[in-house]
């Protein structure tokens, strides 16, 4: 196996792209995409130090990190299908009032 | 080694350059089939890391349910495109330079602190195995796996109630 810095380095840069995204985009579709990328970027790290330890422990974890992300994504859908039928749009910047 | 090292590289930049191609994407399709590259490219290296069974969780749960969902929600709003309003002209220079500043940051603590990171044990014979995963999981973190159920359970039903339409019923 490769040091493990070579794969945290990656699941770092993967990490700031996906920040990056949730800044940049203005599409809250691929705003809440980024988010995933940044998760999957977090499952990197902790496989490969889950390998570099030799314990299970770490893909366990990623398993349930996948679980909550499916979680999160039926949600936010959901959210941002309704946003949708109030605002009649998914662009970020169009929703600054509390009202709904 | 060499031929490790090879591989991590091409599909280092095959990662890298999905993410990107979906930061940049116009289009909303376009970034969700690089996110779908992107996530195969996760699965790879999770099979490199003898990590089978999450690699082939990667491409079912996030490579196929998860990006189904998106691709089915992109196209049932008509949402391809993104918004109208443009930003102002400062925000791309500074988001993008700010992530740079990230990235340095992190790599440099990395390269610095690297003595820090564990040295990588052989792992043993049935390390990572779908055997090995299910016997864990069914033992030691039997409750939060149970509890996993639940959380999906309230997450459907929140997806229902939140799109159901107002108007009927």
């Amino acid at each position: 196996m490769l040091p493990v810095a070579y794969y945290i380095g990656l699941s770092a840069i993967l990490f700031a792209i996906g920040a990056m995204g949730v800044l940049i985009r203005r599409n809250s579709i691929v705003i809440f995409m980024s988010v995933e990328l940044m998760l999957n970027a977090a499952n990197l790290a902790f496989v490969a130090f889950a390998r570099a330890y030799g314990s299970m422990e770490g893909q366990i974890f990623v398993f349930f990190i996948m679980t909550v992300a499916a979680a999160e994504v039926a949600v936010g859908l959901a959210l941002i299908v309704a946003i949708f039928r109030t605002k009649q749009s998914i662009d970020v910047d169009q929703m600054n009032s509390l009202k709904g | 080694m060499t031929t490790d090292l090879i591989l991590f590289l091409i599909l280092a930049a095959a990662a890298i350059a999905t993410a990107l191609g979906m930061l940049f994407s116009r289009n909303a399709v376009y970034a969700a089939l690089f996110l779908i590259m992107n996530f195969g490219t996760g699965a790879v290296f999770y099979l490199l890391l003898n990590a089978p069974f999450i690699a082939l969780t990667q491409v079912t749960v996030y490579g196929g349910a998860i990006m189904v969902l998106f691709l089915f929600v992109i196209m049932l709003l008509g949402a391809e495109q993104t918004g109208r309003t443009p930003a102002a002209w400062w925000v791309q220079p500074l988001i993008l330079s700010l992530g740079a500043v990230l990235v340095i940051e992190t790599l440099y603590i990395i390269i610095t602190q690297r003595g820090l990171l564990p040295v990588p044990v052989s792992p043993s014979a049935t390390f990572g195995t779908p055997d090995s995963v299910g016997e864990i999981l069914f033992n030691t973190y039997l409750l939060p796996f149970e509890v996993t159920s639940i959380l999906l359970l309230v997450a459907m039903i929140g997806a229902i109630v939140l799109s159901k339409s107002k108007h009927k019923v």
